[in-house]
């Protein structure tokens, strides 16, 4: 009688325990097909409208979009990366336990939720009307460094803290300076979610648009001829008004959409836009496994 | 005792607080020069603080303060030393097996590259004599370059005793380190440390009386952050002078 009851109570479990491990899976594949449809529905409605011209480098094509934000991506990281990386390995390694810690987290945490408006108007008075500059590159990277400076030292700070204790003792008891362990052991062994920080901060600057509005601008006027830097319309110049993939989208289907061809060229965008993001997550994914695999990170 | 051994380490009225807890109360005692010291007692004694200040790990650790002293070759740790230089001298095994997440030859290497060798042959040469020294050379020779943690465990703390061997210390700390092993890693493990103690000067801290027995020279018996008796490993298990330490060392508790 007791074993039967027993049996009955284990047959329970498996039970419950198999329709959850169904759940999973089906929870896993939605969200799985849910994104597959929604990057294969942009792509494929991109390349449907897709017409030669597209692909021009001048105001009737995006080339000039597409090179304004992977520009100011890399600008914004330039910016964003050593800062973030730096307050991340303050905040693990360097800060003490107390209310100036608690103060600076709230901080940081408040910055991470700001809308990306408030950081373009923000943005636009500080970087713009304060400096007396023009719309440009520049201070629209900075803007989008407002947005992913949290996100990459809280990303920092995380995967230092979750390293095994024994990195640090081992590395300090072969008589190492602090600063040597970090640099020397403990970035390098947490550069693989360090990489994960740097992609989600690169996706806020692939697709930011609201913070941009009043910073980068929404013009480009650039001479692909012209390489004299300090001139407003080289394309290296990052003091140069320049309008961005994402921007050009929200431009092609509100103001510009008296150009008959709007809809076609903001499709189009945005299946570039999609691939884009892709193929640079890939990019930074590849790279930090193969550096952590030279250094013999990975087994 | 043995007046015939150098000393290496003197121990004068050392106390140890973390906040206000004491974990260390008065100790006093010495370590020589080439011989392995067995530091026993139950959890939480103190063993592993007392081992941990010997070269000075428990300054990454916050709200501790330190009383007496310490000496090593004559010189205060504390006071007439910078403690990387100590750590350089004074090396440390753990009990958790902890390579870096590097290649075996990085991680041997990274000691004599910290001291600014950098020419490849002579690390080269370093790498393979600390290895051969920590008697794991023949099993890693092929895969050098290959990360050190698919290494089994018992091969990572060999590994980790080549580690601190690249730095050419003067005494090897080691705090448990074959707690986390099975029995023929452990055996290495001793046999290894049997023979270096030709070298180096070596502290154990071990939870396994049997191992303390086996491998060291003398014996400190700690409880409740007291010393309670040191002698010679042989004196102190065969005839303790002190009831607990006997308690002890008979299985009564611990």
């Amino acid at each position: 009688m007791h074993n039967s009851a027993m049996k009955k109570r284990i047959a329970k479990a498996k039970a419950v325990d198999s329709v959850m491990t169904k759940l999973f899976y089906l929870i896993g594949s939605f969200f799985l097909v849910f994104l597959l449809v929604l990057a294969g529905y942009i792509i494929v409605k991109g390349i449907l409208g897709f017409y030669p011209e597209l692909l021009t480098f001048s105001s009737k094509g995006i080339g000039n979009q597409f090179f304004n934000t992977i520009y100011l991506v890399f600008l914004s990281l330039v910016i964003s990366v050593p800062l973030g990386v730096a307050a991340g390995i303050y905040m693990a390694e360097y800060s003490r336990d107390g209310k100036f810690l608690t103060f600076l987290r709230i901080c940081i945490e408040s910055l991470s939720s700001l809308p990306s408006i408030v950081v373009g108007l923000f943005g636009y008075l500080v970087f713009i009307l304060l400096t007396g500059a023009k719309w440009n590159l520049m201070a629209g990277a900075l803007a989008v460094s407002i947005l992913s400076l949290p996100l990459i030292t809280t990303t920092t700070e995380d995967a230092i803290r979750s390293l095994p204790k024994g990195f640090k003792e081992g590395s300090m008891a072969l008589g190492a300076t602090k600063w040597r362990t970090i640099s020397k052991v403990l970035l390098p062994a947490c550069l693989p979610r360090i990489a994960t920080g740097v992609i989600l901060a690169a996706g806020r600057g692939f697709g930011e648009a609201a913070a941009l509005l009043y910073t980068a601008g929404q013009s480009t006027i650039i001479n692909w001829s012209n390489w004299d830097v300090t001139s407003s319309t080289c394309p290296l110049n990052p003091f140069r008004p320049g309008e961005t993939l994402s921007l050009h989208i929200w431009a092609m289907r509100t103001e510009g959409s008296l150009n008959p061809n709007a809809p076609a060229i903001a499709n189009f965008s945005a299946a570039v836009l999609v691939i884009m993001v892709l193929a640079f997550s890939l990019l930074a994914r590849i790279t930090a496994r193969r550096i952590s695999k030279k250094s013999g990170g990975q087994i | 005792m043995d007046t015939t051994k150098n000393i290496k380490f003197n121990v004068q009225s050392l106390n140890l607080f973390y906040g206000d807890f004491q974990a260390l109360k008065d100790i006093s005692f010495t370590i020589y020069e080439n011989e392995i010291t067995a530091l026993i007692g139950p959890s939480g004694c103190g063993k592993s603080t007392f081992l941990k200040t010997l070269n000075r790990m428990n300054d990454l650790e916050p709200n501790v303060t330190l009383h007496g002293s310490i000496q090593l070759d004559s010189q205060d740790i504390n006071k007439d030393m910078d403690a990387i230089e100590l750590r350089k001298r004074v090396s440390m095994v753990f009990q958790q097996p902890n390579p870096f997440p590097k290649s075996v030859y990085e991680n041997v290497a990274y000691g004599p590259r910290i001291n600014g060798i950098r020419k490849k042959a002579q690390l080269d040469e370093i790498v393979e004599h600390s290895l051969r020294q920590a008697a794991i050379w023949e099993e890693v020779k092929d895969r050098l370059h290959k990360s050190a943690l698919g290494l089994s465990g018992g091969q990572q703390q060999r590994l980790c005793i080549a580690r601190t061997l690249a730095l050419e210390p003067e005494v090897i700390l080691m705090d448990e380190p074959t707690s986390a092993l099975d029995p023929i890693s452990t055996m290495k493990i001793e046999d290894l440390a049997s023979e270096l103690k030709k070298n180096y000067t070596i502290v154990i801290v071990t939870h396994n009386m049997q191992q303390a027995s086996r491998i060291s020279d003398r014996t400190a018996f700690f409880l409740l952050g007291n010393l309670v008796e040191y002698d010679t490993t042989i004196k102190l298990f065969s005839q303790p002078s002190d009831k607990k330490t006997e308690e002890y060392i008979t299985g009564r508790f611990g």
